[in-house]
């Protein structure tokens, strides 16, 4: 058993570094170079990428900005994802109703932002309405209306993951709860979201994690006026005015935030039964 | 005091309902819009021009769009394959005891899913471009992208099946092994059909990922040929002046697709039910592979 | 059991799909694969190329010179033509990527105005040929302002931004962004001064609240559907918006302007060399070119197109714009060195 098992491992590992790692190598190894005139590579060795990234336009703009916005919406996502997904857990429909809150993601990511555009913009009905509470409607261009894709856009892959998980909730053992004499919060406090939590993490990491590096959301609905480390890198790589390896910088250290975010809930995401 | 405590729990049963018809309701709201402005009579995605069905007919008549379609469906198909197999490979490997490499090849195993996309792709454009074709001169697009596709679904396909592997019963494949199966028989017989809902889950996310994703295909795509999938058609549409109202009909038409998809295979699961699982610890697959497909992650919206 | 026989039946299908995709996928000896903006030629000069000489141009589509210029230098073979803009053919020609052009079998190209011939990036046009060209200035809906602009101060400056407050926007472009600032206070758009710079980032970032966007691809839906008001952008943009809204105007501040053409070249790794140039020389055509404006509301270098293009897009200033304009126009040029500057007053003005 165990030799099998350590070679059928190999295939997908092998297509995995050839694919993957060494492409990501590649990047990384840009990273310490040089910008030529044309903003792509002169190999020479230099730290001054990674020093650059140290100066406050860059880290507390798009840094910044990346990571609260990931954690703000993560957190969103959670708050009106968890009731949906416990409501459709316990309902007799939950087939019906958790295909429904998949089924917008089957048209496309880019068509779906274009109708954004239409909810959001100043002569739209949403920012027509905001104004006649009195409200100033500037969502579209701002971080606000960043968050609403965002959410939207990452909504499901929160959901799934706690329905998949308060779905195969034992009830027997609320149901022992509620026979000891518990009143509903307890049972929910004590109960369902200790039980939930692998749900939870899992759906966290999937909205934090892409979150982070998100581009084509901040880019379109954000006006160019949100910036995110998403959209430096984007515009380093394939902007009008390139600077490849202190793209290749940017994007590394991204990935290293995220990595070391994840670490801690390594465990959790490999003990994790949110699927299956 | 059983009164007032009845009073809050109606209370809080219809805030529920409240928030869980609101949210359902900010889910479909751009999908309205969407389906309203395909009927555009405008040159532009976001001007309402009057009621046409001019984008319909024009996206009928755009034998790119459809060939990009074509495309992204025979994409999907192979990497979700592929991926599929590596990566049920990879979670059933790693599930074994220590062995070398094990923790690297875990690690490298999940970074997919930790990087930005554009990353993936710009490493990817300059290893075929340069690496590869030192190696071995030209190669088509379509494996390239593939290769791309598959790179990351692996990550995908192998958290969910190992998940799944957690939750086992191992007593069946120690009992297997004892009445004298082979590992490979085990396997074969006992784990992977064990297995089957998670893999199942893993092939529709690797396909519904492989579907929507920008940055890896249009990075990937080195021969400089006309293939493209749906997202790089469409963005590369928006390049100088922004979509055109074809793409709203095109998603319209995607998404009654898969309307008519889902209300067919119910129609089949009606007429040919699954038969109930034959292991007790099979807590869902007395409902069959398709409630699995369920409760995967369709629809990655990872550009 | 089934589920791995669907499976693998699955990824056998996909794979035969492949080799009979494929089988028809290698080059037709008689085909060209063009690449361009998307919406930048009339389909119907397809059709046409096809009838009379059984080439089938296949065209891809790419959203920017920088993605354009990425994929060349990554090494990716396989257009045939391609559209780069003025400063990209600068680049290009610099680092070897483009074939030089055979002049003989482009006999049309006498047709080019002299004005767009030996132009700053490619002198004697050994490798490049003007397709199309325009200018970037101010775009708006004339009911909403009450004078049309003259100036660039009307983006500048913060009386007059005031009222455009979230309806007013910027191209999503560095130089042109950068280059507009310039302008108005009166120095080049390709200046090197570091206090030049200085003070166009300060006026920039003065600017920026009062912006809805930075926006490049669709100021002219947002023009159309009043969501803007005003708009930083370039001229067929906004002439062919104007087919939908005739309220909507262009005009080049007296400040001045950037012109800016889109050209025909051959990569270095084409392979239907000749083909290219035949389609070059078709596309030179006076009636071919005609049809083209016709149909973009983009100026084209062909002077002998002249006859055929219909008089309102001709005399339409907005398109077509008078010899003491076009004096004023300056062209977005390599800075060398000097780019790290740019670079940084972009990222200051986006970050902050």
């Amino acid at each position: 058993m165990r030799r099998i098992s350590e070679l059928i491992v190999w295939p997908g590992a092998l297509w995995l570094l050839l694919f993957f790692a060494i492409p990501l190598g590649i990047i990384f190894l840009i990273s310490f170079a040089q910008r030529d005139l044309g903003g792509l590579i002169r190999w020479e060795f230099t730290l001054e990428n990674y020093l650059r990234l140290v100066e406050p336009i860059y880290w507390v703009g798009p840094l910044g900005n990346s990571l609260v916005l990931a954690a703000l919406t993560t957190v969103i996502c959670l708050l009106l994802g968890y009731p949906l997904a416990y409501t459709i857990a316990r309902s007799p429909k939950k087939h019906l109703l958790i295909f429904l809150v998949v089924l917008p993601s089957f048209t496309n990511f880019l068509v779906r932002i274009y109708a954004w555009f239409i909810l959001l913009r100043p002569e739209g009905w949403l920012s027509w309405g905001l104004r006649m509470l009195g409200m100033e409607a500037n969502l579209l261009g701002s971080w606000v209306g960043v968050l609403i894709g965002l959410v939207y856009g990452y909504l499901p892959f929160m959901i799934l993951p706690l329905y998949a998980t308060l779905e195969r909730l034992d009830w027997a053992l609320i149901e022992a709860a509620y026979d000891l004499g518990a009143t509903r919060w307890q049972v929910f406090a004590r109960v369902i979201l200790p039980l939930s939590r692998p749900g939870m993490v899992a759906g966290a990491l999937l909205v934090f994690l892409p979150v982070l590096g998100e581009f084509l959301t901040p880019k379109l609905l954000g006006g160019g006026k949100v910036p995110t480390i998403g959209v430096l890198i984007e515009e380093k790589f394939l902007g009008r005015v390139p600077d490849w390896p202190f793209g290749a910088a940017a994007a590394i250290t991204v990935m290293l935030m995220a990595l070391i975010g994840v670490s801690r809930h390594f465990h959790t995401v490999r003990e994790s039964r949110w699927l299956g | 005091m059983a009164r007032m405590k009845r009073i809050l729990d109606r209370g809080v049963a219809l805030l529920l309902a409240l928030e869980v018809c609101l949210t359902y309701i900010f889910l479909y709201l751009p999908i309205v819009v969407l389906i309203l402005y395909s009927f555009s009579a405008s040159r532009y995605a976001l001007v309402w021009g009057g009621f046409s069905l001019e984008p319909y007919t024009k996206l009928l008549t755009d034998p790119e769009a459809l060939r990009a379609l074509g495309n992204s469906l025979i994409v999907g198909i192979i990497s979700a394959g592929l991926s599929t197999l590596l990566g049920t490979l990879l979670a059933l490997g790693l599930d074994g005891g220590r062995a070398w490499g094990r923790g690297g090849i875990e690690v490298l195993a999940y970074l997919p899913i930790v990087i930005p996309e554009i990353v993936m792709g710009v490493g990817l454009l300059l290893f075929f471009a340069q690496v590869w074709r030192h190696l071995g001169g030209e190669i088509g697009p379509l494996p390239t992208v593939i290769a791309g596709h598959v790179a990351f679904s692996i990550s995908y396909v192998m958290v969910v099946v190992r998940a799944r592997l957690r939750d086992l019963d191992r007593s069946l494949e120690e009992a297997a092994l004892d009445l004298g199966a082979t590992p490979a028989q085990v396997w074969r017989r006992v784990t992977i059909p064990l297995l089957a809902p998670a893999i199942a889950s893993g092939a529709l996310l690797a396909f519904a990922l492989s579907l929507d994703d920008f940055y890896v295909t249009y990075f990937s795509t080195t021969g400089g040929s006309a293939f493209k999938t749906l997202p790089l058609y469409l963005y590369a549409l928006q390049g100088r002046a922004g979509l055109p109202p074809q793409m709203n009909a095109l998603a319209t038409v995607m998404l009654l697709a898969s309307l008519i998809l889902v209300a067919v295979a119910l129609l089949i699961q009606r007429r040919h039910p699954s038969p109930p699982a034959p292991l007790p610890s099979e807590g869902e697959g007395s409902r069959g592979v398709r409630v699995s497909g369920r409760n995967s992650h369709h629809g990655g919206d990872r550009i | 059991m089934t589920f791995l026989r669907a499976l693998g039946l699955m990824t056998l299908a996909g794979l035969s799909l492949v080799g009979v995709a494929s089988c028809g996928g290698n080059q037709a000896p008689r085909e060209l694969h063009f690449v361009i903006w998307a919406n930048y030629i009339d389909p119907e000069v397809y059709r046409l190329f096809e009838r009379e000489f059984g080439v089938k141009v296949i065209e891809e589509n790419i959203d920017s010179n920088e993605t354009l210029r990425t994929k060349l230098q990554a090494g990716v073979t396989g257009y045939d033509i391609i559209v780069p803009s003025d400063y990209t053919v600068e680049i290009l020609i610099r680092q070897g990527l483009l074939a030089e052009l055979d002049l003989s079998k482009i006999p049309n190209f006498g047709n080019i105005s002299p004005r767009f011939r030996n132009l700053y990036y490619d002198p004697q046009n050994r490798y490049s040929i003007p397709y199309l060209w325009g200018t970037t200035g101010i775009g708006y809906d004339e009911r909403y302002l009450e004078s049309p602009p003259t100036s660039w101060a009307e983006l500048f400056e913060p009386a007059r931004l005031e009222r455009y407050k979230n309806r007013v926007s910027m191209l999503d472009d560095p130089r042109e962004t950068i280059g507009a600032a310039l302008t108005y206070l009166g120095y080049s758009v390709n200046s090197t001064d570091p206090r030049a710079l200085e003070a166009a980032k300060e006026l920039l970032l003065a600017q920026k609240p009062y912006l809805a966007r930075y926006d490049s691809e669709t100021y002219d839906d947002f023009l159309l559907t009043g969501d803007l008001v005003i708009a930083h952008g370039w001229s067929g943009e906004f002439a062919r918006a104007r087919t939908e809204n005739p309220h909507i105007r262009y005009v080049i501040p007296q400040e001045g302007g950037v012109v800016w053409t889109d050209n025909l070249a051959i990569p270095k790794g084409a392979k239907n060399r000749d083909l290219a140039h035949l389609f070059i020389d078709f596309l030179l055509r006076p009636e071919i070119s005609a049809r083209i404006v016709n149909f973009l509301r983009y100026p084209s270098a062909n002077e002998a197109a002249r006859r055929s293009i219909s008089p309102e897009i001709l005399t339409d200033p907005a398109i077509y714009p008078p010899e003491e304009i076009l004096e004023k126009l300056e062209w977005i040029k390599d800075v060398g060195e000097a780019i790290a500057l740019y670079e940084r007053v972009w990222d200051e003005v986006k970050t902050r």
